[in-house]
């Protein structure tokens, strides 16, 4: 085909002058149009072109504007006007033309001034408001083309605010009897499911039908949005793997229309589509996997034209084959694939072949190792893109081996770089090469070195920051920390000797922080020698006023001693008029602190303590300051967010087109179709045949934990076959070996003086990039032992949760921690098992059985390979829970009041460890958690049992204070032995932590408990969240022990009536902009249904019942104290409308979640 | 895919659609970039190229640029297909497609776009049912041409 392009198109020169040649026929030369292309065509300068141009737009403008255009002159005028805007000159007096014409025209012209419309206005621009109603009208049109367009219109430009409007419309058009017209109502609800997610939440049903759609093309679009969805979690979807599996089967096999081919291959993007979503599928999923190897070695196998679409789709596959759980036969097949696309001779497919390495190796490095030689051909590619993708892979397999050469590479490549987004990326991931795998300190420094003057001030912050506190943190050996720093000031002074001026500011920064911190380290260094030097940065022109400020940072460190101090003297002297006040300040200081040395000495003592200072995030050193200011009368502090969104609330006008979506959205919301996402998963994924849907879920997740981890991040985990490795790693592997000498030198000297031949360079070249990816290391490489020990392997760092313990327990703690976090307490009991206390009440007069089926897990358990002791720790809390079910629907689901707290509400802790085998010195002491008195009146939970070992054990409490829910932790010592050193950390990423008391003690008696609060914040809402926390304490000195432990926070758990009238009801919910609705379960089993069932939420989730009218009732909450959120309800047939309206954006989705979780419950 | 561009070999925007919201200011910077950028090439380089955070698929028929911005995750050589299988529509409905129909009905050349990619996804991927469409709408347009004609005479 593109031969005939090329013929018909080398005709050019000819058509131009000839109207009558084949083709110009269509051409409408002599229209308006037509001429006006004409004319443009024949101008020579961009001047003349301009003034045609201008000239022309007038013509359009007043043409447009007169009342007598008809509508046919209208959208001739509309062509031109988008041919001027192509060119790059503004039009915008006609884009309200537009839309006119897209709401008058005939079909004809509604076609131009859509087109129009599209192209001239984009997603934020305020006309588009115009549109809605003319799109409202065309959906509902009779004609399909009418239709189609508005579709159409729909998909490409209607923002997040407009969708409610049109969402009813388009979605009664998944059942159009044209294909057409449900092809592209779903294409535009994969749209509005990029933009806003939630909104089409309740569709999600109606995905399955397109999924089955008899249609191909209908089938086809809704892959996109299940390969969004299924991203977003696989989990959900694993009951849809057979359906797709079987559609990949069929189109591979050729069973759809002939007109779906494509270069006689079925269907390419439909097939690839398929591959995509089934890689995530099978990610991590044994049995899922399994379903597919079928499928994929039949895709690999037809896939064997020529042609670059079957190349498209075998890289999918070989993607897909590298992701799910690996089959030896598959994996083989697809090394070959990479291979020949690897050695192929055309550079788009050497391209993807790199790329499907990169991809590949992080798996099974053997196979970078198979293709050396061409990846160094392709290290000096005259096309920089092929370069980059070998650097990337190149990346992906540097050890602590050939960390020196590859640095260099990339280094090198850096040099002749100009693109800042290369620039920022590979700079980075020098950085991070180097922090892992530099072989000295030497070389460390001088890379970083020439990180910072090439990343230059694009270079994001963390860089610096990171090597900075590597620097000030330093490893366990305190000689080499020494001696890194001491080097680094020896370089540092070196660079500032020379000459200074191009260095970036990023990098002046580092310098004058490490001379100020680090220099007295360096002996017979005089300071006052530094001090000038750094003077001499003050000085110097393009310096910004930042780097000034590190400097002078610098400079007060150092300003100790005689000499010095005169030195630095004049500098604040000279800085007293400056007109920055930032610097003007830190001169004053400097001043101050020279002149009372005791001062200076407390505010920056030398050595700089190791640990960072402890930084009191929560300012509670304020809150005397604060409540006095608040007895005084000032108003209480809101955070800017809340200010900003105040204000907003004040002035916006609410834009969004309530008359229209209420009556729509609430009539077309059922329960069965609108089911929050993470109930979703649940339900979805089960509702084949679960007539017991909490067991069902329960078992599930079970049996995910079980389930072996075959890849693990950075490649596969251990259980490999060692037969795998195909049998040519062995020939390069001794080519590595014989060479480890020469490696060696080479790495000392990188470019050896003699100049060996050109192909014993790249043989040489080749030892030293791939050494220590031979099978004698691939076992260390692909088992994660972490063989290369990072050079800076950072302190052990308190605020740094990730960051485990020293000792010889830490090294298997995160396998404890993941499997006590999956079955942790709360966690387990609100997600794993939401049905639970029915279910177990139901069972009530057998608990045999209910223990029974726990046994069943616990071998399930042991089966899947958990460690037995962790395992059974696990087992046990479970066991725990089912063997007193009325007990944990307390513990939940009903919150202890002031009043209701009675001896049931307080759990001994032998309780939790009764039936714990290995952990049973714990509970022999009959000692009795109870709640500090000041927290006894409070709202609170039950104190459940998180964790123990054999010494200590951990129980936790949720107490519901108005503004922040507080963490109780009681840590009880079950032994006779002190502990001592006992540090207990908490850490959230999505909230707002601060600690009050009790979390490092220093010793704890035999058989005592403490206490210690967390209070915990939320600002955004978010359904469940996540936290992790560890102790760690020793037992004698030297014998450090971890214990960690991790569960989930609800927003139910942050949630606070919120008590108002209910005319600042109505004042409130016509302020907040973010709503939802929905329709909920109506209770009907006892009394008036609208009561009961507003009741039962009010227990559950603390809502104040504002008022009840008739068949409506009002309901208002907040976060904490922060947002409110509303509820409006009504009585509809047989469930309830509720409506809810909030300041934050996700607060009504949350909230709904966990109404509809209540009333499950119920 | 992120957006596409047609421009000729003396850099002429042809044709341009946005599957990003983006201000015209940044359109009209991308578009000068990327024009310069994808002229300067040699033929025998890559037809893709590292832009940004974005990778741009290229390739030259005769006299114009097909180019497309996709992401990291998307597959190139699929998107070079998107490109060949668009030109093949155009080739169809024009009756050998040269760069002169692209420019005199290039209002066309963006419907047979719409009818192909939705949103950035290939829409429709059987050449038979695009064309069925566009004809379709085409037919009206006729159909209400003679209606309007009747109504003025």
């Amino acid at each position: 085909m593109s031969d005939v392009v090329e013929k018909t198109l080398t005709a050019l020169p000819s058509l131009l002058s000839l109207d009558s040649q084949p083709g110009a026929g269509k051409l409408s030369s002599t229209s308006k149009l037509g001429q006006f292309i004409r004319n443009i065509t024949e101008l020579t300068s961009k001047h003349e072109e301009e003034k045609l141009i201008k000239k022309e737009l007038a013509v359009i403008k007043d043409q447009v504007s007169s009342p007598y255009t008809t509508m046919r002159q209208m959208r001739e005028l509309m062509v031109r006007s988008m041919y001027c805007e192509m060119l790059g000159y503004e039009a915008s007096f006609a884009y309200i033309h537009a839309i006119k014409l897209a709401q008058q025209g005939t079909v004809l012209e509604k076609r131009a001034g859509y087109l129009a419309v599209s192209l001239f206005l984009n997603e934020n621009h305020e006309l588009l408001l115009l549109l809605v109603n003319t799109v409202l009208k065309d959906l509902q049109s009779t004609n399909i083309i009418e239709v189609c367009m508005a579709l159409t219109v729909v998909s490409q430009i209607f923002p997040k605010d407009m969708i409610p409007a049109v969402l009813p419309l388009v979605e009664e058009k998944l059942s159009h009897p044209k294909e057409i017209i449900r092809r592209k109502a779903v294409l535009a609800l994969y749209k509005f499911y990029l933009i806003a997610p939630n909104q089409v939440q309740h569709i999600h049903g109606k995905f399955r039908k397109a999924l089955c759609d008899k249609d191909p093309g209908v089938m086809t679009s809704s892959l996109h949005i299940y390969l969004q969805m299924i991203q977003e979690s696989p989990d959900s979807y694993k009951d849809l793997v057979g359906s797709f599996v079987t559609i990949l089967r069929q189109v591979v096999g050729g069973k759809l229309p002939l007109d779906f081919n494509y270069h006689s291959i079925p269907a390419p993007w439909l097939q690839m589509q398929l591959l995509r979503i089934l890689s995530l599928l099978g990610r991590e999923d044994q049995s899922t996997s399994e379903t597919m190897y079928d499928v994929l070695n039949e895709s690999l196998r037809r896939a064997e034209m020529n042609h670059n679409i079957t190349y498209a789709i075998l890289y999918e596959c070989v993607k897909a084959i590298y992701t799910i759980h690996p089959k030896a036969e598959l994996l083989e097949k697809a090394a070959k694939c990479i291979g020949n696309f690897v050695l192929s001779p055309k550079i788009n497919l050497k391209y993807l072949g790199l790329k499907a390495l990169t991809y590949v190796v992080q798996h099974d490095a053997s196979l970078a190792l198979q293709h050396q030689m061409t990846i160094i051909e392709c290290l000096d590619h005259s096309d920089l893109l092929i370069k980059r993708e070998t650097l990337e892979l190149l990346f992906r397999i540097t050890n602590a081996q050939n960390v020196t050469v590859i640095v260099e590479r990339i280094l090198s490549f850096l040099r002749l770089c100009n693109d800042d987004y290369t620039i920022i990326d590979l700079v980075g991931k020098v950085a991070e090469l180097a922090e892992k795998y530099a072989p000295d300190n030497e070389w460390f420094i001088q890379t970083m070195t020439v990180v910072f003057s090439l990343g230059g001030d694009l270079m994001p912050p963390d860089i610096p920051s990171s090597f900075l506190r590597l620097l000030a943190e330093g490893s366990q050996s305190e000689v080499d920390d020494r001696q890194l720093k001491v080097y680094a000031v020896n370089s540092y002074l070196s660079v500032l000797n020379d000459d200074c001026s191009h260095l970036p500011q990023r990098f002046l920064q580092v310098i004058s922080w490490v001379l100020g911190e680090y220099s007295y380290l360096r002996e017979g260094l005089d300071q006052e020698e530094v001090i000038l030097l750094l003077k001499k940065l003050l000085d110097q022109r393009g310096v910004s006023a930042e780097t000034r400020s590190w400097v002078l940072s610098a400079l007060t460190k150092l300003c100790r001693g005689s000499g010095r101090a005169e030195l630095a003297l004049a500098v604040a002297e000279s800085l007293s008029s400056t007109l920055d006040t930032v610097l003007r300040q830190q001169g004053h200081e400097l001043r101050h602190l020279i002149q009372d040395g005791s001062l200076h000495a407390r505010v920056l003592p030398q050595p700089a303590p190791a640990n960072s200072l402890e930084v009191d995030s929560s300012l509670s050193f304020l809150d005397g300051f604060v409540s006095d200011a608040l007895a005084a009368g000032a108003a209480p502090y809101k955070p800017p967010h809340q200010r900003q969104e105040e204000l907003g609330q004040q002035r916006a006008p609410t834009l969004e087109p309530y008359a229209l979506s209420l009556p729509m959205s609430l009539s077309s919301c059922t329960v069965t179709d609108r089911q929050s996402p993470s109930v979703l998963s649940m339900s979805s994924g089960l509702s084949a045949n679960s007539t017991e849907p909490s067991q069902r879920a329960g078992v599930a997740t079970l049996m995910l934990e079980g389930v072996k981890r075959v890849w693990g991040k950075e490649g596969y985990l251990p259980q490999r076959d060692t037969s795998e490795t195909p049998a040519t790693v062995e020939e390069p592997s001794d080519v590595v070996q014989s060479s480890h000498q020469q490696v060696v030198i080479d790495i000392s000297q990188p470019e050896p003086e003699p100049e060996p031949p050109q192909l014993d360079k790249k043989q040489q070249l080749a030892s030293s990039l791939f050494v220590g990816l031979g099978s004698q290391n691939s076992a260390c490489l692909l088992g994660k032992t972490e063989a290369t020990v990072p050079r800076f392997r950072r302190k052990p760092h308190l605020n740094d949760a990730s960051s485990s313990g020293t000792s010889e327990r830490s090294s298997d703690s995160s396998h404890s921690s993941h499997s006590t976090a999956d079955s942790f307490l709360y966690g387990g009991l609100l997600e794993e098992e939401p049905a639970t206390p029915i279910q177990s009440s139901r069972h009530a007069p057998q608990p045999i059985a209910a223990s029974g089926s726990c046994e069943a897990r616990q071998h399930g358990l042991t089966v899947n390979g958990v460690d037995e002791n962790r395992g059974g720790a696990v087992v046990c809390a479970k066991e725990e829970k089912r063997a007193h079910p009325t007990q944990l629907i307390e513990s939940d689901m009903v919150r202890v009041r002031p009043n209701a707290l009675a001896e049931g509400a307080v759990v001994p802790p032998q309780n939790c460890s009764r039936h714990l085998p290995s952990t049973s010195s714990c509970g022999s002491d009959s000692e009795v958690l109870k709640l500090p008195f000041e927290l006894q009146n409070l709202p609170h939970s039950d104190i459940i049992s998180l964790i123990s070992d054999s010494h200590l054990c951990i129980s936790c409490c949720r107490v519901f204070r108005e503004d922040a829910l507080l963490i109780v932790l009681f840590l009880s010592n079950s032994t006779e032995m002190v502990l001592c050193d006992v540090a207990l950390e908490l850490s959230c990423e999505e909230l707002q932590m601060g600690s009050l008391r009790g979390n490092v003690m220093e010793s704890m008696a035999g058989r005592t408990s403490s206490v210690c609060h967390y209070t915990v914040f939320m600002e955004r809402p978010h359904t469940h969240v996540p936290f992790t926390g560890t102790v760690s304490y020793q037992t004698q000195p030297g014998h450090k022990h971890t214990l960690h432990f991790s569960g989930k926070l609800t927003t139910a758990d942050f949630i606070r009536p919120l008590v108002l009238s209910t005319e600042e009801y109505g004042k409130l919910w016509l302020s907040f902009s973010h709503d939802v609705k929905q329709n909920l379960r109506l209770l009907t089993d006892a009394g008036d249904p609208l009561i009961a069932t507003l009741n039962v939420l009010k227990d559950c989730l603390q809502l104040h019942i504002v008022d009840i009218i008739g068949s409506e009732g009002i309901v208002a909450c907040r976060l904490l104290d922060g947002a409110p959120c509303l509820m409006h309800c009504r009585v509809h047939g047989a469930s309830l409308a509720v409506w809810l309206r909030s300041s934050l954006s996700s607060f009504p989705d949350c909230l709904l979640y966990h109404c509809q979780r209540a009333l499950q419950e119920h | 895919m992120q957006f596409m561009l047609l421009f000729s070999r003396q850099g002429k925007l042809r044709l341009q659609k946005w599957y990003v919201p983006l201000s015209d200011k940044e359109k009209k910077k991308i578009t000068r970039e990327l024009v310069q950028t994808v002229l300067a090439r040699k033929p025998k380089m890559c037809s893709f190229l590292e832009w940004r955070d974005l990778k741009i698929v290229y390739k030259r028929y005769a006299s114009l640029y097909f180019c497309c911005a996709i992401e990291d995750q998307d597959n190139e050589l699929i998107t070079l297909e998107i490109i060949h299988r668009y030109v093949e529509l155009l080739d169809k409905y024009f009756g050998s497609v040269c760069e002169l129909d692209i420019i005199f009905n290039f209002e066309k050349a963006y419907f047979i776009l719409d009818e192909f990619l939705l949103g950035g996804e290939a829409q429709e991927t059987s050449k038979k049912n695009v064309l069925k469409a566009i004809e379709q709408a085409d037919l009206l347009q006729e159909v209400s041409h003679h209606e309007g004609s009747r109504f003025v005479d």
